[in-house]
Parts: C-alpha cells; structure tokens; sequence
C-alpha cells in the first residue's frame, strides 16, 4: 500500500467511522456536553463580525464543495463556458475571503477578550487551528492555482478537511449536527405530561 | 373546555419588607455554582427604579414577550425565519453587563500581605476571569433607590407620567418607593418556551412548572431575549440556559420552594388554581385593557361540579382539585380579584399575582404634614403619592380604573377593621365604602384574616404530585427496570456473561 492509499483510500474512511461512532458514543454518554457553546453572553460586539461573516461564509462554501464533491460533473459542466467559470472563481474567492475575514476576527476575540479567554479550551484552540488551515489552503488554492474549481485538489487541503471530520466528536463542533430543523413545524409551546402521553410537542 | 392545573402564586406587596431573604435562600441552594453568580433566579427590586438586569422592562431594548399580530400574537424577539436567520449572532441578547459582573475579594492578601505602614486591603477580583476589577454595578445596585434619582428616573415605567408626576415623586419628603420580588412567573403562554429552537423548555402538564431541559439545550439563547421578565438565564460556564424551577424537588415533597418558605413578611402565597387551557391562545391576543379581565376568566371556579367533571375527565387528580378548592391564590385573584399579574401587556399570561402596595400610597403630604382625610378616605387615592398610572403601567397595561378598583377594596378592609377595632369611624361610612367596593362584612374579615393571621397550611396550598403515577405510567411495571445498570440505550441486567 502506497503513502497515497493510506491518506486518500483508507484514512477519510477511517475519519467519517470515527465522527459518526465518537457523536453517536458521546450523545448517548455525555447528553449534557452538546452545546454551541455560546459565549455571546460575555462579549458581544466582536461576535458579530465574526460570526456572521464565518457562519454564512463557510455554509455557502461548504455547500458549493459539497456539489463539486458528490457531482463533480455539474461542475465541470457549468464551468465549460468562459463567463460562468469566471463568475465561479469571483464568487467562490469573494466568500472564501468573507469566511476567512469572519475566521480570524473569531480567533482574535478569542485571545483578546479575558473573558473569553476563560471559557477557551484546548481543543476550542486546535478547532481553530484546523479551521484556519482549511480556509487559508482553501483560498490559496483559489489565489495560486489557475482555474482551481475546475479541478480543485490540493493534498492538504483534503487531508485537512477528513482531521475535521475526525475531531468533530471531541470538540464543539457536534453542535452542527443539532441543526434545530424540528422548529420550523413544532407548536410553539410544549407540555410534557407524565400521564397524558410521555412528551407531547417535544 | 381543557381543565388543567396550574401552581399559582401570591405576593401581597404591602407586606414586602425588602429583606431579600428569599433571594439568598434561592441562591444558596441553586445559584451557588460556577457560572451562576450573576443569576438570582429570585430577586427583589425597588420600585421605582431600573431593576436587574438593568431595565428588563424595556422591551424596546429587550424585545421580549409577545406582540399582536392581525388576529393572533408573535413573539417580539424573532419569528421562525428569522431565529434561524439570527442563530449566529442574537442582536437582542443580554449581556453580563446588562446584569452585572459578579466578584469576590482576594481576602487572602489580608493575610499574606507584606508588614508595611498601610492596612492591607481586600481587593474586587472577578468571579468570571479572577483579574482585578472595579465594581460599579450589582444585584442590588439601586436598592432602596441608592440616596439617588438617578435609578429611579430610568424606570421604564416612568415614560408614562407627566413631568410634574415625575418631579413629585423624587422630592425628598415625599421621596417614596416600595419593593417588588420578582421570580419566574410559569407563565401559560411562555415565551421562553415558544422561544426555544431546540424545544428545550416545556412546561410540565400536570402543575404547569416551566423547566429547562439542559441534555436538549444547545445553548441558542432565544429563551433568554424572549422572556420579558427575563428570568432565563445562560450559564456562560457550563453552556447551557437555566431558570427557577419553583424548587419542584421540594415541592413534590410536600414543602413550599424556599423563597416562600424563608419569606420573613410572610408576603407569599402559593396554591392551585384550574384554568381551561383552550383559551390559552385567544385570551393572549385580547385587547390590552381587558389582559387581565379575561385572563381571570379563564381561572375556573373549583367548586363548580361541571369544571370538576371536565377536570376529573382531562386526568386532573381529584386531591389536586381539593388543592384548589383550597387555593390563598384563587381567593385573592378570583374570588377578591385583590391580586394583579405584573405586566400584563408582554402577554405570557403570568400566573404569579400581586396585590399592589396600598402604604405608599397613602399618607399624601401637605404643608409638611401628612395629610389623611378622615371624611373620605378615598380620595386619598388621588392624592396618591405614587401615581395611578405608575402602578397600572406595572400591573394592568395602564388600566387605571382596574388597579382604583384594587386599592378600594384593600382600603375597605381597613377601614372595615378600623371602625370594628378603634371604633373611630362613623359606621355608615364604612357601609358607604363596602358599598361602593362590592365586598361584604364577610369577606373583609375573610381578606383581613388571609392577609394578616394565615397559618403556614394557609399559605401554602401544595397539591400531592402524585409520584406513584408517574412511576408507573412512564415506565409501566415500576419494577421492569429493577436491577438494569446503564443509561441511554445500553441498558441491560448485570447477569453473569456466558
């Protein structure tokens, strides 16, 4: 088995059974740890740059990735004529900018604010380590290699993305995965009763 | 019709000595962990004043509670759409220094200080980051207004009063305020529930106590800007939110929550009322001036056989019935409609009620002497020292005719017990007022005995929980589970492997 097989054939499978077991293992064990995590409470202003800017940021980007990845062909397709190939790069290098400027406020406030200092953990540091690697090969993809969306591949950038997935269920990321889809059609209030039904709403 | 039951509370304001007993009893037992400090899930506030956290009252700040919209309500904070839209960023949202940043001391210097010439002092550290820091704001910053008026002109109550009203209330012998302790209120229409993305908050179906599921928590904090009291809070330490929990563990043993019980005026009630909980949703978007009417109408009358077969029938416990038949609250709401829910107007249908301060109220001064007119005696009410229209922009969206009515019959009762103990007022004034107010000669000595001389069990109505039900009917066989180890979906027998 070559270096090759090892990274791109065995480790990113490796890293999604792991996400998927370690999330399941830590739901059913450690209910009370998933969390967003929010430190808004304690400083506010800076928040709002970064997050915003990153949250929406990476959720276009990942998206557009996520087609590129599982239909590559649209892609391709799309990026045969001249003009929407440059409106892919324009867009694409214009939100990895946005999401990379949301990042590093994050990564400021993280270790400006003292109050936010307390509430940082060791692993909140290595997520932010990581996601700063992804967005910054991300974009030096789109800056240095021509045409990059046509057929995106860099070696750190793919390594990079399956040790997120990996680490998923060891840091706050698991909050991704409470999307709070269920909201959109519950009832606003919610009764439980121990005799009517067990939950009702919930 | 959908009977339910709902624990119900009663404070009685004229009795509120401001001690804040309640609130350190709730702390010790609740809030004493890393990450609460800031919280007091109980707290006791001067009115007037800015209150804690800093002007929860202005929901042009705050943007809590509910709002009319065409013929139904919305929450002010955020529709559907756009809690999504706000998910990473909530523009509403407190902050700690909304409340306040809790601290401690560093006693320790006063011991390992250098010898010096100085007395070693002291110093404020942080509770949130240990670092040094200067206190310039607390629970009870402005308790008994602070020897300012500064505290006092912020109330947001006060954008209703005429200048001159402003002005009278802020003279230094007529300086004037009362306290007014505040908890969560288990509202009917929470809007911390309504709030929650993940459904975290649910308001249990049996006593109505709204609680906080911290395993479905995933700390968005939309029950935080939603509740108009704001008596949600986020636990910056462990990520989650929290709230009062009316003490549920003591009260399914049969005991009062410990505010009640440490209460040293003894201001605090706490029963049973029944309600029909198919007018949850039409009684909410009532017209502001009839909030509080209609919220009483939709408080059942317990000894009504039709509402107790309705009751029996929609699995409310007979002895929970017999609670509230025996309900301090329902008399003082319903029967005596004495007590008021506070802010009616952000529409969460509070269901703890306050009968509204009647002491400083009177005593109206003129020429430097207090002036209490012996010949009518309400009329002292428009002499009032606390405006009308303050106290009904606290306690009945500014119905001032509503919150009158209230104070008439509270000075009815005194008057009625005057003229029975002093013998000093002419008895067909008395008449002329029980005839004005409504009440009878039996219901004043009834309010004056709930009011002054009620026993402990008089107090505090607390319906049985009812344990055995739940036991058996969440998890069928109680013993089913007997001897099972694990928890989540690896239960399984500690039995001998093969």
């Amino acid at each position: 088995m070559t270096y090759d097989d090892l990274l791109f054939g065995v480790f990113p499978y490796l890293c999604i059974i792991i996400a998927i077991l370690g999330s399941v293992w830590r739901f059913l064990s450690d209910r009370f740890s998933y969390s967003s995590l929010s430190s808004q409470f304690l400083e506010t202003r800076q928040l709002f740059w970064g997050s915003v800017a990153w949250h929406y940021g990476i959720l276009a980007v990942l998206t557009i990735h996520l087609v590129g990845f599982l239909f590559p062909e649209t892609i391709l397709s799309w990026n045969a004529e001249p003009m929407r190939l440059y409106v892919m790069e324009a867009t694409g290098f214009t939100l990895a900018l946005f999401t990379l400027g949301g990042l590093i406020m994050l990564i400021v406030r993280r270790f400006s604010s003292s109050r936010i200092r307390v509430v940082t953990s060791k692993m909140d540091i290595a997520l932010l380590l990581f996601l700063l690697i992804q967005v910054a090969t991300g974009v030096w993809t789109a800056m240095f290699y021509r045409w990059g969306s046509s057929w995106y591949a860099m070696y750190a950038v793919i390594l990079n993305a399956f040790l997120l997935v990996l680490i998923v269920p060891f840091t706050r990321l698991v909050h991704f995965l409470s999307v709070p889809i269920k909201y959109i059609w519950r009832p606003h209030q919610i009764v439980r009763w121990n005799r009517r039904s067990p939950i009702i709403g919930a | 019709m959908d009977v339910r039951a709902q624990t119900s509370m009663m404070f009685h304001l004229d009795k509120c000595i401001g001690c804040h007993t309640c609130s350190v009893a709730c702390k010790n037992i609740w809030t004493d962990r890393k990450g609460t400090e800031y919280m007091w899930w109980n707290n006791v506030e001067t009115k007037p004043g800015t209150g804690y956290p800093t002007k929860w009252e202005d929901q042009e700040k705050y943007k809590g509670g509910w709002v009319p919209k065409e013929e139904t309500i919305k929450l002010r904070v955020a529709d559907k759409a756009s809690t999504f839209a706000n998910i990473f960023h909530q523009p509403h949202l407190p902050t700690i220094d909304d409340y306040y940043e809790p601290w401690t001391y560093k006693y320790s210097d006063l011991f390992d200080a250098p010898a010096g010439d100085d007395q070693p002092t002291a110093r404020p550290i942080s509770l949130i980051t240990g670092e040094h820091m200067d206190i310039n704001a607390g629970p009870n910053w402005d308790d008994d207004l602070s020897g300012s008026t500064v505290y006092a002109n912020n109330d947001p109550n006060y954008e209703k009063l005429t200048e001159a009203e402003k002005q009278a209330l802020s003279e230094l012998e007529r300086l004037v305020f009362f306290y007014l302790p505040r908890i969560c209120n288990h509202c009917l229409n929470p809007a911390c529930v309504a709030s929650c993305p993940s459904g975290a908050l649910y308001k249990r179906g049996e006593d109505g106590i709204v609680l906080l599921d911290q395993n479905v928590c995933r700390a968005w904090r939309f029950c935080v800007s939603a509740c108009p009291y704001k008596k949600t809070y986020y636990n910056w330490k462990t990520g989650k939110s929290e709230k009062c929990i009316l003490c549920f563990p003591r009260v399914e043993s049969g005991q009062p929550p410990a505010c009640f019980h440490s209460c040293v005026g003894r201001i605090r009630y706490f029963g049973v009322v029944l309600y029909d909980a198919d007018k949850i949703e039409s009684i909410a978007s009532a017209p502001e001036n009839e909030l509080v009417e209609r919220q009483r109408e939709m408080i059942l009358n317990p000894f009504d056989p039709a509402v107790i077969a309705q009751a029996e029938k929609d699995g409310v416990h007979f002895s929970v019935i017999e609670a509230a038949q025996k309900s301090p609250v329902y008399r003082f709401v319903k029967e005596w409609e004495l007590a008021l829910p506070l802010h009616p107007e952000f529409r969460t249908l509070p269901m703890l009620f306050y009968v509204p301060p009647l002491l400083p109220v009177l005593g109206h001064v003129e020429n430097g002497v207090y002036d209490v007119d012996a010949t009518d005696y309400f009329t002292s009410l428009d002499k009032a020292r606390i405006p009308m229209r303050y106290m009904a922009s606290l306690f009945t969206a500014g119905n001032e005719e509503q919150v009158r009515g209230v104070l008439e019959k509270l000075l009815t009762v005194r008057m009625y017990k005057r003229a029975e103990q002093v013998d000093d007022i002419d008895s067909a004034q008395v008449e002329a007022m029980l005839k004005k107010t409504g009440l009878t000669a039996e219901a004043c000595e009834e309010i004056f005995r709930l009011t002054s001389l009620p026993t402990f069990e008089e107090r505090f109505v607390i319906p049985p929980t009812h344990q055995e039900y739940t036991a058996e009917l969440t998890v069928g066989d109680p013993y089913a589970f007997k001897a099972e180890v694990g928890v989540g979906g690896f239960k399984g027998s500690p039995e001998r492997g093969w």
